[in-house]
């Protein structure tokens, strides 16, 4: 196999990318077919990764820094996912923006193939760079629409994302210096090998690296930014920088932790970390999101919470023996369910805000009678945000809170469903408005086709995945498989 | 590369780097700060020299002091308002405690920590930092290009002027 065939996923976004960018300054009358040249390298991309399935030929390359495993397998599908369904629900806001057609798209899949080399690099240096080239563009992204506030939303994601690096780079410096290596599974024998001697360098470096991810992953208190931002940012990159990196920190903080970082003596230290933290984003989004009367900033701080929920995942790890792979499995499942549950809520918002021209919760009212499909499917994607069966968003916090049991966090795990009653108060008061509330006019309109697309296929996922959850579990443990020891 | 010479050097530029390193930080003129930035690449530079990667001072000289304090200082020359508005800050206080505290514990750990000495490093060359960039590293040297690639782009599209957007919606 060679290598070209390897990296084949990212290659066909980047491609798809650099023909967005020619088709657009060549064939400036054509504009409109410029997102679907984006889906259909999307699409090239997912069949490339099946062609791997098919073939079951997983190796590393490029001398390790790079896997190509099940692991990867599966992140490389939820990225183009996500991404096919941002292009989708892009394609309104883009339309009416009318500048930079090509170069939004261009970026919106350069960083999908960030986040695809993100999920499979095996390095310290090619996470680094793939960590860069899926955040920069994000940066961009933020800072697209005209106005002072999507200004603000770009300046300060990039101020606070380049402090966030520089503490990531200061934590890979302290490994590399110690251990001699930058490859995972290199790290993963030095430490094994005598690494009780350097164990107060370990913590210090494994707090640098977790303060940098975890402002990727948006957790306290590295959560600052969130509200901010997504309310600034143009809707779609919001819901882009909800799931897409919030997913690509995890993938990646699960490899580098469960694979390089994960001796006994030094996991017992991050897993209690990740615990506190776990149980502080909880809280402190839901508690800041009941206040909030915007729905984007609304859902900036339940995403903040929902960090919480996956890092019970993270804390699990010392699940001891045949469980090892537990948690992991577990936040694997929690981000595909994720994915769909909160990109049908982004969209969903999308659609509505594009109507009423507001972004306020109360502004809602009334939903029900003018767009019921809108509503039932926004409903049912607060439903499983909240983890309410039959949606996937419960299989995923049943299983996850059942890897934390599994683990003796039994405390943290009652927070988590502390806090789930805490979550389902607001989303479903958001429900309540719809379906409850007297609307101030009652004009009908329908969802633009692309966004009902996008929401179709998110609300179907949330619903199908809600009743059907077997294919999603054993997918997701098999890709966890990999680090079973 | 032993002896009291390397010692004296490594303390002369380490004080050099760290001082400048302050001065970009409490100079409220944005040109100053910029001024102490360079010397403080210098600084960095000296210690690759030292660590006999002579490439790679030579690539920190260039790229850092040459190219992006140039830009940086362009940067401030066509800003109107950076190089008077550097404002003052209530969290000064609290950051440079936090600062001091950081640092002890840095301090504490890296001094406690037994560091592996290498005594027999290999001398490499520039023709082995291509041969290792362009084999071992290939993919995150590829992966860097396609990075500079996109923020170029953004670039572009984050600093056009209306007028130039309104030629490109005609064409």
């Amino acid at each position: 196999m060679n290598s070209l065939d390897v990296v084949g996923p990212q290659l066909a976004v980047l491609v798809a990318a650099g023909l967005v960018l020619l088709l657009d300054s060549l064939v400036p009358q054509q504009r409109r077919l410029l997102p679907v040249v984006a889906l259909l390298g999307l699409i090239v991309s997912a069949l490339w990764t099946t062609s791997w399935v098919g073939r079951g030929d997983y190796q590393f390359l490029f001398d390790g820094t790079l896997a190509l495993d099940k692991y990867s397998v599966f992140f490389y599908y939820v990225f183009a996912g996500i991404t096919a369904t941002v292009v989708l629900a892009s394609i309104d806001w883009v339309n009416r923006e009318g500048r930079g057609q090509g170069e939004y798209y261009a970026l919106v899949l350069t960083v999908c193939s960030g986040l695809m080399f993100l999920a499979a690099s095996r390095d310290l240096i090619t996470i680094f760079l793939a960590l860069e080239l899926s955040s920069i563009p994000q940066y961009i992204l933020a800072g697209w629409g005209k106005d002072s506030k999507s200004s603000e939303a770009g300046l300060k994601y990039l101020l606070l994302g380049a402090i966030a690096s520089s503490l990531l780079l200061y934590g890979m410096a302290l490994i590399y210096g110690i251990t001699g290596t930058t490859l995972l599974p290199e790290i993963a024998a030095a430490i094994k090998a005598d690494g009780e001697t350097y164990r107060g360098l370990l913590i210090v470096a494994t707090i640098l690296l977790i303060a940098g991810f975890g402002f990727k992953m948006a957790v306290v208190p590295f959560q600052m930014w969130v509200p901010d931002v997504y309310q600034g940012a143009p809707t779609p990159v919001a819901a882009f920088l909800s799931v897409g990196s919030k997913a690509a920190a995890f993938a990646v903080v699960i490899r580098i932790f469960f694979e390089g970082l994960d001796a006994d003596f030094l996991s017992d230290d991050w897993s209690m970390i990740f615990a506190v933290l776990a149980a502080a984003s909880m809280t402190l989004g839901n508690v800041m999101a009941i206040v909030q009367t915007d729905i984007k900033r609304m859902l900036g701080y339940s995403s903040v919470a929902q960090a919480g929920n996956f890092m019970i995942g993270l804390a699990a790890i010392s699940v001891a023996g045949n469980e090892f792979t537990l948690g992991a499995s577990a936040i694997l499942l929690f981000v595909a369910a994720y994915a769909f549950t909160n990109l049908g809520a982004f969209v969903g918002v999308i659609a509505i805000s594009q109507r009423i021209g507001s972004d306020q919760i109360k502004d809602y009212a009334g939903m029900w009678k003018r767009s019921p499909v809108l509503a039932l499917a926004v409903a049912f994607c607060l439903i499983s945000l909240t983890g309410i069966p039959p949606t996937v968003g419960f299989w995923a916090k049943l299983y996850i809170f059942n890897a934390g049991i599994r683990a003796d966090l039994v405390w943290l795990v009652l927070i988590g469903v502390l806090n789930s009653v805490v979550a389902g108060y607001y989303y479903l008061s958001v429900a309540r408005q719809m379906f409850m509330g007297d609307a101030e006019e009652d004009k009908k309109f329908r969802a633009s086709p692309s966004i009902t697309m996008a929401l179709g296929a998110a609300t179907i996922g949330v619903i199908v995945f809600g009743i059907i959850p077997m294919p999603l579990m054993s997918a997701a443990q098999d890709a966890a498989e990999i680090f079973a020891r | 590369m032993d002896g009291f010479g390397v010692t004296v050097a490594f303390w002369i530029l380490a004080a050099v780097t760290l001082v400048a390193g302050g001065g970009v930080m409490v100079s409220r003129n944005l040109l100053h700060a910029v001024l102490f930035l360079i010397l403080s690449f210098i600084g960095v530079a000296g210690f690759f020299v030292l660590l006999s990667a002579e490439f790679i001072a030579m690539a920190q000289v260039i790229i850092y002091v040459g190219a992006i304090t140039v830009l940086i200082l362009f940067a401030v020359l066509l800003t109107p308002r950076a190089s008077r508005d550097n404002s003052e800050t209530v969290w000064a206080l609290p950051g440079m405690l936090l600062a001091v505290c950081l640092a002890a514990i840095f301090l504490f750990v890296v001094h406690d920590t037994q560091w592996k000495t290498v005594t027999d490093a290999p001398l490499l060359t520039t023709q082995d930092l291509g041969h290792a960039l362009l084999g071992t590293w290939v993919l995150p040297f590829e992966i860097a290009s396609v990075l500079l690639t996109a923020a170029l782009v953004g670039a572009i599209m984050l600093t056009r002027s209306a007028e130039e957007e309104a030629e490109d919606a005609l064409a």
